[in-house]
C-alpha cells in the first residue's frame, strides 16, 4: 500500500510545510516517508512542487507520471502544469485564487484562474475547490492556505492519517503562537465546505 | 538508533557528525549549501565549521586540519570544485592522516549551476576515490564508510551526490550521539613528507597508481557495489542493467522485484570495481548503462569488454539509448527499460494537457522590493543612449537579464565579471564598461580581478551590489557581515577598505533605492577615467522588516504603465487594465514612487 501526494504552487505559499506536516503524521503512524522538493532558481513566486510519497516499497523521491493519487493545488494554474503526475480516479484538491505572474503584468494578458478550474473540471472526476479567499476571511488568515488544503484532502479520506494524526503533527512541528489558528483551520475545513 | 525525517544534505551532516568529524568547512552552491549548514545545526563541541570565503579556502582548511589527524569535510557545488581543483589535485599527492571526505553536490539538469559536468570524471583524472550514494540513507552510511576509507588509505576521498538525493528527504535510521566515534588527533607531525616536490610526486604517483589498483580489488567486495541476479521472466534473457546514484533508485522504481534483470549498482565508479564488473557480465549478451551526466560506468565496462576479451555489447549516452544530457526520471528509465527488455510497463495513462489554455509563465525574478532592481535601473538610466556593457556575475542579481532591465549581457562564473569587461573593454574601448558583483562574489574571487583591472591600467566601473548577505544560496554570512558560522559577532570586512586599499581613488557608496542619488552618482563615477567603484548598499529584502507597503492613487493614476514597463516589479500587477499594488508582496522599497510622472504612488519608505 502506498499513497503518492503531490503539492503544488507559487514559491511562498507554503507547500513545504504542509509536506511536511504529512510526512510527521505519517512517521508518527509507521509509515514510511520519502519526500522532494523541486526547488529551481527562484525563491519567490516561481513554480513549486512538493512530493510526498507514504508506503512500503518506494525508492524515487519524485512521483512519476500517472502515479499521484492526490494533487494539492494551492494555485488553479499550476494544478494544470502538474495534471499529468495524476493517477486515473485520482482527486485533485484546488484553491481556487489565482497567483498572477509578473509577466502577466508585462504582456497585459488577464489571467484569472477560473480557465484553469474549468479546464481541471473537464479532465478529472473528483475535484474539490477551496475559496481560500473566503476560507481566510472566516479563519482570519491568509497563512493557513496551506492547512485549509490538507484538512480537505483528508476529510476526503483518501489519505492514510486523519485529522488527529495532522494535529499531533501540527503540535509537534508549528511553533505554539501558530498552533490554535491551525488546529482550528483543519477543525473548520471538516465542518465547511467551499466546493 | 532513532528515526528521522531527513533531507539527504542533513543525513550527509549526521554522518559526518556520527563518524566524529572535528572540522567542516565549505562555500555555499546549490544543491550542497544544506549539509554545512546542519553540521553548525546539530554539531557536537568538538566540531568546528565555518563558510570559507570559496572553496580554495575551505578545502586548504579542511586538508590542513586533516594533516593533523582530525576528521575533516569539506562541501562545495560541482563548479565549486573547478575553483578548489588546485589544492585538490596536489593534495591527492600528499595525502592526509586524518579522514578527509570532499562532499561536492553535483547538478544534472542543470536545476541552477553553469555546467553540467561530472564529479565522478574528475574522480578519476585526481585519481581519488569516490562515493556516490543512490539514497538518503545510504548517504548517511556512507559518510561513515568515506571516512573510514580515507584514513585506511591516507588519502581525501569524494562523496558525490546529486540534486535528488542532496535535496530528497526519507526517515532514515540515525545514531544515538553515545554511538558517535570520537578520536582525539595526535596532532600535526613535521615531515618531509607535507612539503610537495617534483621528486616526491613522482614517488607519490607511483603509489597511487598501485594503490588504486588495490581499492578498485577492495571495492569489488564494498556491500554498496551490488550486483543482483536476474529472476523470474528475466532469469534466461542475457540482457544486464548497470546503474547507479539516483537512476538506481529510478530503475527499482520501475522494475518488478520478482522479474528482475541481472543488475549492477555500482557506487565506487572510481576506482572501477572490475572484479565485479567481469562476474557481472559473465553470460550477457548486452548491458543498457542508466546514468546521469558522463557515461562514466558505461566507458569503464567498454574497456573490461576490451581487456577481458568479453563480446558483450555495452549501451547507454555513447550508443544513444540514453539521453546525452539534463536529468533522468522515473519516466526516462521506464521508456529505456521498456526498449532494451522489451516489456511492457504498465504506467503509462498520464493526463495529456496539451489542449490546456496557455498556462501563466513564472520564470525566476528579482523579488519585490529587491535593491539590485533599482541598482540596475540606476546604471541603465545614468548611461542611457551611450554604448555600454553590462558584466554580470553570479548570484541573485544574474536575473538582472531579465526584461524589462536587461542590464546582464554576460555571465560566465564566479569573479568573471569583473575581468571579462576588462577583456571586452580592450578590444572595444568605445564602450562604458560596468561589472556587477554581489558581496560574497566580491570576497569570493572578486578582489583579485579589481586588483588585475588597476594594475593593467583597465577603464571600468566595478559595481559592488552590496546586500549584506549571500541572498542565492539561502542568506549564509560573509566576511562582509560580521558573523561567523560558530556563531561569533566578528569585525566586518569593508569592501570600500580594500577597494581604496588596492589604489583606487574613486569608491562610492550609494544607496540604490535613493534613485536620483544613484543614478548622480553612476554618472558622474563612470565619466572618471581608470578603474572606480560604486558600492550599492541596501540589505536583501528577506532579511529586514518590509516597510509600509506603497499603494497607487486610482483617481491621479494615468495608467501610463511606466512602473511595470520599466520596473518589472512582481508587486505591481495588472487589474481590470490599471496598474494595482499588490500589498502581501510590496516592501514598501519606494522605487516605484520615484518614477511615477504624475505622482500617483504613495507610502512605502521615504528616499529623498
Amino acid at each position: 500500500m502506498s499513497k503518492n501526494v503531490l503539492l503544488c504552487g507559487v514559491g511562498g505559499q507554503g507547500t513545504i510545510l504542509a509536506s511536511k506536516l504529512m510526512a510527521a503524521a505519517a512517521m508518527d503512524k509507521g509509515i514510511h516517508v520519502l519526500s522532494a522538493e523541486t526547488i529551481g532558481m527562484a525563491q519567490r513566486g516561481g513554480s513549486v512542487t512538493s512530493h510526498v510519497r507514504m508506503g512500503d516499497n518506494l525508492y524515487s523521491p519524485l512521483i512519476g507520471r500517472g502515479q499521484a493519487d492526490i494533487i494539492l493545488g494551492f494555485e488553479p494554474g499550476e494544478v494544470v502544469r502538474t495534471l499529468p503526475f495524476l493517477k486515473k480516479g485520482g482527486l485533485v484538491t484546488v484553491s481556487t485564487r489565482p497567483v498572477r505572474p509578473v509577466t502577466g503584468s508585462l504582456t497585459g494578458t488577464d489571467y484569472t484562474g477560473l480557465e484553469m478550474i474549468n479546464y481541471i473540471k473537464s479532465k478529472v472526476e473528483h475535484v474539490i475547490t477551496v475559496d481560500a479567499v473566503r476560507a481566510s476571511a472566516d479563519l482570519g488568515s491568509s497563512k493557513v492556505l496551506n492547512v485549509v488544503l490538507l484538512g480537505t484532502a483528508i476529510s476526503s479520506g483518501m489519505l492514510d492519517i486523519d485529522k488527529n494524526d495532522i494535529k499531533k503533527a501540527i503540535l509537534k512541528k508549528i511553533p505554539t503562537k501558530f498552533q490554535e489558528l491551525n488546529l482550528h483551520a483543519i477543525d473548520y475545513m471538516q465542518s465547511h465546505s467551499f466546493r | 538508533m532513532h528515526k528521522e525525517f531527513l533531507m539527504g544534505n542533513e543525513a550527509i551532516a549526521m554522518g559526518a557528525l556520527a563518524a566524529g568529524v572535528h572540522i567542516v568547512t565549505g562555500y555555499p552552491g546549490t544543491p550542497s549549501t544544506e549539509v554545512l549548514e546542519a553540521v553548525s545545526r546539530r554539531r557536537t563541541e568538538q566540531t568546528y565549521v565555518e563558510w570559507s570565503v570559496n572553496e580554495k579556502a575551505a578545502m586548504e582548511v579542511a586538508a590542513g586540519a586533516a594533516y593533523t589527524g582530525a576528521r575533516a569535510m569539506v562541501t562545495m557545488k560541482q563548479v565549486g570544485l573547478n575553483v578548489a581543483s588546485d589544492p585538490l589535485m596536489s593534495l591527492a599527492y600528499i595525502g592526509v592522516k586524518g579522514g578527509m571526505v570532499v562532499m561536492v553536490a553535483d547538478d544534472p539538469g542543470p536545476i541552477s549551476s553553469q555546467t553540467e559536468q561530472d564529479t565522478r570524471t574528475f574522480a578519476a583524472y585526481s585519481k581519488l576515490p569516490l562515493f556516490d550514494p543512490s539514497s538518503v540513507q545510504e548517504a548517511y552510511d556512507m559518510v561513515q564508510e568515506a571516512f573510514e576509507f580515507s584514513e585506511k588509505y591516507a588519502t581525501p576521498v569524494i562523496l558525490r551526490s546529486t540534486t535528488r538525493v542532496c535535496h530528497g528527504y526519507a526517515d532514515i535510521d540515525v545514531k544515538e550521539q553515545e554511538q558517535y566515534s570520537l578520536t582525539c588527533p595526535e596532532g600535526f607531525v613535521k615531515s618531509p613528507n607535507w612539503v610537495i616536490f617534483p621528486k616526491l610526486s613522482f614517488a607519490a604517483h607511483r603509489r597511487i597508481e598501485a594503490r588504486n589498483i588495490e581499492i578498485g580489488t577492495e571495492f569489488s567486495r564494498y556491500s554498496r557495489n551490488l550486483v543482483i541476479p536476474a529472476s523470474g521472466i528475466c532469469e534466461g534473457k542475457r540482457l544486464g542493467i548497470a546503474t547507479h546514484g539516483i537512476s538506481f533508485s529510478y530503475t527499482m522504481e520501475n522494475l518488478d522485484k520478482d522479474n528482475m534483470p541481472k543488475l549492477m549498482k555500482v557506487t565506487t565508479p572510481f576506482p572501477f570495481p572490475e572484479d565485479l564488473a567481469v562476474s557481472f557480465l559473465d553470460g550477457l549478451d548486452e548491458v543498457l548503462c542508466i546514468e546521469e551526466l558522463d557515461p562514466v560506468i558505461e566507458r569503464a565496462l567498454t574497456y573490461v569488454c576490451g581487456k577481458y576479451q568479453l563480446r558483450v555489447r555495452i549501451r547507454g549516452k555513447l550508443t544513444g539509448d540514453i539521453p546525452s544530457a539534463g536529468e533522468n526520471t522515473v519516466e526516462s528509465v521506464a521508456a529505456a527499460l521498456e526498449q532494451f527488455l522489451e516489456l511492457p510497463f504498465s504506467h503509462n495513462n498520464s493526463i495529456d494537457i496539451l489542449d490546456a489554455p496557455s498556462l501563466p509563465s513564472r520564470p525566476p525574478v528579482l523579488c519585490a522590493g529587491c535593491p539590485h532592481r533599482a541598482a540596475f535601473y540606476a546604471v541603465k538610466c545614468a548611461v542611457k543612449g551611450r554604448k555600454a556593457l553590462y558584466s554580470g556575475d553570479i548570484g541573485c542579481y544574474t536575473l538582472g537579464n531579465a526584461a524589462p532591465l536587461d542590464t546582464t549581457d554576460t555571465c560566465l562564473c564566479m569573479g568573471a565579471g569583473i575581468t571579462l569587461a576588462q577583456g571586452i573593454g580592450r578590444m572595444e574601448p568605445d564602450t562604458v564598461c560596468f561589472s556587477f558583483t554581489g558581496d560574497s562574489t566580491f570576497f569570493a574571487s572578486g578582489m583579485t580581478g579589481i586588483v588585475n583591472a588597476f594594475y593593467n591600467q583597465a577603464n571600468m566601473t566595478a559595481i559592488i551590489l552590496d546586500n549584506s548577505t549571500t541572498a542565492m544560496t539561502g542568506h549564509q554570512p560573509h566576511p562582509g557581515t560580521g558573523r561567523t558560522m560558530m556563531g561569533e559577532i566578528v569585525q566586518k570586512v569593508s569592501i570600500e577598505k580594500i577597494l581604496r586599499a588596492i589604489g583606487l581613488e574613486t569608491v562610492e557608496t550609494v544607496d540604490p533605492l535613493n534613485l536620483s542619488a544613484a543614478i548622480e552618482t553612476v554618472r558622474h563615477v563612470s565619466g572618471k577615467p581608470g578603474v572606480k567603484a560604486i558600492i550599492f548598499q541596501s540589505p536583501c529584502v528577506a532579511i529586514i522588516k518590509p516597510a509600509r507597503a506603497a499603494s497607487i492613487s486610482p483617481d491621479n493614476c494615468i495608467n501610463c504603465k511606466k512602473c511595470i514597463r520599466e520596473l518589472g516589479c512582481p508587486g505591481i500587477v495588472l487589474e481590470n487594465g490599471k496598474p494595482v499594488i499588490d500589498s502581501t508582496l510590496c516592501t514598501g522599497c519606494g522605487l516605484c514612487a520615484q518614477i511615477c510622472p504624475v505622482h500617483a504612488i504613495w507610502g512605502g519608505a521615504e528616499h529623498e
